[in-house]
């Protein structure tokens, strides 16, 4: 008999403005999406408070609150959730140091400075890219536990 | 969008919304700020009876308020947090600025 390829893949992409009523909607279509696989109610959890952290660090610092578009992919693949968070603003000048907790280049916003901290505590892999003047894109994966 | 607050002999508690994040978190903290500098609020409770959601924004919402508080002497106490929102406490070190307790249990 010929192997099959039981591996599912599914994907989706979504194009939204960046306004932080959209923080809410992107955390949940991720979820919506992502329920496919049976994650545990604490795995989704995880996933949507990344997704928040990801999209909000696009409006706030990326746009700067101003106007853009944030672009959210996000692919299922076997047991993986892959989260592509993508913005098209200033760009972040020294990552490394945006990824030190309670770091934030907006403290007049009362920002804790732990958005990079909670992605990488809920996901498996966090990756950034970022160019000055051009954007930043984030690249998140998370495999979840499957039931034998 | 409309938060809930009670005042009750310098007890301010904030009925926090279902979610808190960055979308509500201005306008939570300036009320709330409002609130505590106008009527003398020596102790301020966050209530996360009906919160299902917080992220990071939120994160900065109670730290903030625990600053203002620590400023003039006062309390900051949160409760009836499910075990989501507990886990979030934790992984941001929250839990040790800030008071955790079950707070009654409402009879169902």
């Amino acid at each position: 008999m010929e192997a099959v390829n039981m591996e599912r893949r599914n994907e989706m992409k979504l194009e939204f403005e960046a306004l932080s009523v959209n923080e809410g909607f992107a955390r949940v279509a991720v979820a919506a999406f992502c329920a496919q696989m049976n994650p545990t109610l604490d795995e989704l959890e995880d996933i949507k408070t990344a997704v928040s952290e990801a999209v909000t660090n696009a409006i706030i610092h990326g746009y700067e609150e101003k106007e853009g578009t944030v672009v959210m992919q996000c692919c299922l693949s076997g047991s993986t959730v892959h989260i592509t968070v993508k913005d098209s603003g200033k760009g972040i000048a020294d990552i490394e140091r945006a990824k030190e907790p309670f770091f934030t280049t907006r403290p007049e916003l009362e920002r804790s400075g732990m958005g990079f901290s909670f992605m990488e505590a809920f996901m498996d892999e966090v990756e950034v890219r970022s160019k000055v003047g051009e954007g930043t894109v984030i690249k998140m994966k998370k495999n979840l536990v499957r039931e034998s | 969008m409309e938060f809930k607050y009670e005042l009750e002999n310098g007890c301010l508690t904030i009925r926090v919304p279902k979610e808190l994040d960055h979308h509500c978190a201005t306008q939570l903290r300036a009320e709330a700020d409002l609130l505590i500098d106008s009527y003398r609020v020596n102790k301020l409770v966050f209530d996360f009876a009906g919160t299902e959601f917080m992220d990071s924004s939120g994160i900065g919402v109670v730290i903030g308020r625990c600053r203002n508080m620590n400023y003039s002497g006062g309390k900051v106490v949160a409760e009836n947090m499910n075990e989501r929102i507990r886990k979030i406490f934790v992984v941001s070190g929250l839990h040790k600025l800030v008071q955790m307790k079950e707070g009654e249990k409402k009879e169902v």
